[in-house]
């Protein structure tokens, strides 16, 4: 690890002057990406500032159009095992439970999880050329080994994905990050925060210099798909490992056809990825098997997969229409009994 | 509360209660709470595997709540509470936890097994395991490269079914 100061924030305007005034300076919460990174000299920053004391950070709470308000610091065990998510956003639930351990759960915060940086195994490794890390330096992904990369708006400057699972959710439930910074605070919609790599893969989101996320709020429009919705994940080990795959998908039904649907895909591309044309194929359909492939063939139209993951093409596809099949017969993918029905 | 690099030498002092024992002590920034457990007091149950929160050999109780002690950095944990595999027997008693393990010979060099306590001991105060399936579930921060799981799933288990008839007990 390099040598650096420590500031212990002590309110939010202190974090926000402070890393507007040292662009090297990072956030720290949770921790358990940046440590991690800091150990492997992938992050050097020359200043940490703690947020974890600001209480404003730590709360979550109903909105007053009936959305619910996630505080950046909430652990991610929290947003978990918490009785409003579960009842009205059972979609986010899931995809939470299914990601990390425990343990990481408990340390890793909301913040950071839209934060976390990408497991493409070159990024992770100084020795070798990474746009991502080192812009300008290259893509070792490409040419190299790149079975778990992306399939979809990747670009030839990086090829990389974005690792999360509860983002996938939140795509799909059309939350929104709430950010404060040295011009005040804004709303980002979740499809605009995170960001394809084009020529700049350094910058995996679209926080300006000197923004803090500090909460993510689901519309309470989202909690009409809470009846009717799956997360699932496929993956090289039942637990602990990241998706190769991963669909969220929820479906509001009127009678016999689909009245809504949300769809959005993770392990597949440098952000969730979600395309309305696929969501609208859905509308007004019965929810069969035809219907559910044409929203497949929409949501990873123009896949281009490479040496090591064209598996992962074919594995969407199947992995949507299980998930489409899951979410119309109201039988989430369980998050214990890994087999899939 | 700043720290510059140049005073790094001085440390920032912190005040931290490990297994109910109050300590103040300097810490560097870069210093995790594992290398202060293990190497500034002298607390080497806690086990270093990998280093980078992927195998569960290094989770501690951090104000209750099981993590992995190499993600966090020591100065972060300015009046928290902290609880290792040292502060688990009370009076010469061993922790129900680490009886069960005894019992169903649930490690084999045992290198994991300070962590799968710890962790074990979290699994219980979060409550969300009910079945052998759950219990393997939340259990997956914590590898067994010996491959006791089975045995390790026995142990939690038993303490798990011992807590249940306690609370029973207590209900009538």
């Amino acid at each position: 690890m390099n040598r650096f100061s420590y500031h212990r924030a002590e309110s939010l305007a202190d974090a926000v002057a402070r890393l507007q005034t040292n662009p090297a300076a990072a956030i720290i919460a949770g921790g358990t990406n940046l440590v991690d990174l800091m150990k492997y000299e992938v992050e050097r920053p020359e200043e940490l500032i703690d947020v974890t004391r600001l209480d404003e950070l730590q709360t979550m709470s109903w909105i007053e159009d009936g959305g619910l308000r996630i505080g950046a610091l909430v652990p991610n065990s929290d947003v978990a095992y918490d009785e409003r998510i579960a009842e009205h956003y059972p979609l986010l639930t899931h995809a939470v439970l299914a990601g990390a351990t425990p343990q990481l759960r408990n340390a890793a915060t909301t913040g950071g999880n839209l934060n976390q940086r990408t497991r493409c195994y070159y990024f992770n490794d100084v020795s070798t050329p990474c746009n991502k890390r080192e812009p300008g330096s290259g893509c070792s992904a490409i040419g190299g080994v790149n079975r778990i990369h992306a399939i979809l708006g990747a670009s030839s400057h990086c090829i990389a994905t974005h690792p999360s699972d509860m983002c996938v959710a939140l795509a799909a439930l059309d939350a929104a990050v709430e950010v404060v910074g040295p011009e005040g605070a804004r709303s980002i919609p979740f499809g605009d925060y995170h960001r394809l790599p084009e020529d700049q893969p350094q910058r995996d989101n679209t926080l300006r210099q000197g923004e803090i996320v500090v909460a993510v709020t689901l519309p309470r429009e989202a909690s009409d798909f809470a009846g009717n919705y799956t997360y699932l994940k496929l993956r090289d080990r039942l637990s602990y490992a990241f998706a190769l795959v991963s669909v969220a998908a929820a479906l509001q039904l009127d009678g016999e056809r689909i009245a809504a649907a949300r769809l959005a895909l993770g392990g597949v591309a440098h952000k969730p990825w979600r395309r309305t044309e696929a969501e609208e194929a859905l509308v007004g359909m019965v929810p069969d098997e035809t219907a559910f492939m044409s929203a497949a063939d929409f949501l990873i139209a123009g896949a281009e997969p490479h040496e090591h993951n064209a598996f992962k093409v074919e594995l969407a596809r199947r992995a949507i229409v299980c998930a489409l099949s899951q979410a119309a017969s109201g039988t989430a993918q369980s998050l214990t009994d890994k087999r899939i029905a | 509360m700043s720290h510059r690099p140049a005073e790094a030498s001085a440390g920032i002092g912190i005040t931290i209660t490990i297994n109910e024992q109050v300590r103040q002590i300097e810490v560097q920034p870069s210093t995790t709470l594992l290398d202060l457990l293990r190497h500034d007091l002298a607390l080497a149950g806690t086990k270093k595997g990998c280093d980078h929160g992927q195998c569960g050999a290094c989770t501690v109780l951090i104000d209750g709540r099981r993590i992995n002690s190499c993600l966090q950095l020591a100065v972060m944990q300015d009046g928290k509470e902290i609880t290792t595999i040292e502060g688990l027997a009370q009076g010469g008693q061993l922790h129900p936890l680490q009886q069960a393990f005894i019992e169903r010979d649930a490690f084999q060099c045992g290198y994991c097994t300070p962590g799968q306590i710890c962790s074990a001991i979290g699994l219980l105060e979060e409550g969300h395991a009910g079945t052998r399936d759950e219990i393997r579930e939340l259990m997956s921060g914590n590898l067994c490269r010996c491959g006791a799981y089975s045995n390790i799933v026995d142990a939690i288990e038993d303490v798990m079914i011992q807590r249940a008839g306690i609370v029973r007990e207590a209900a009538e």
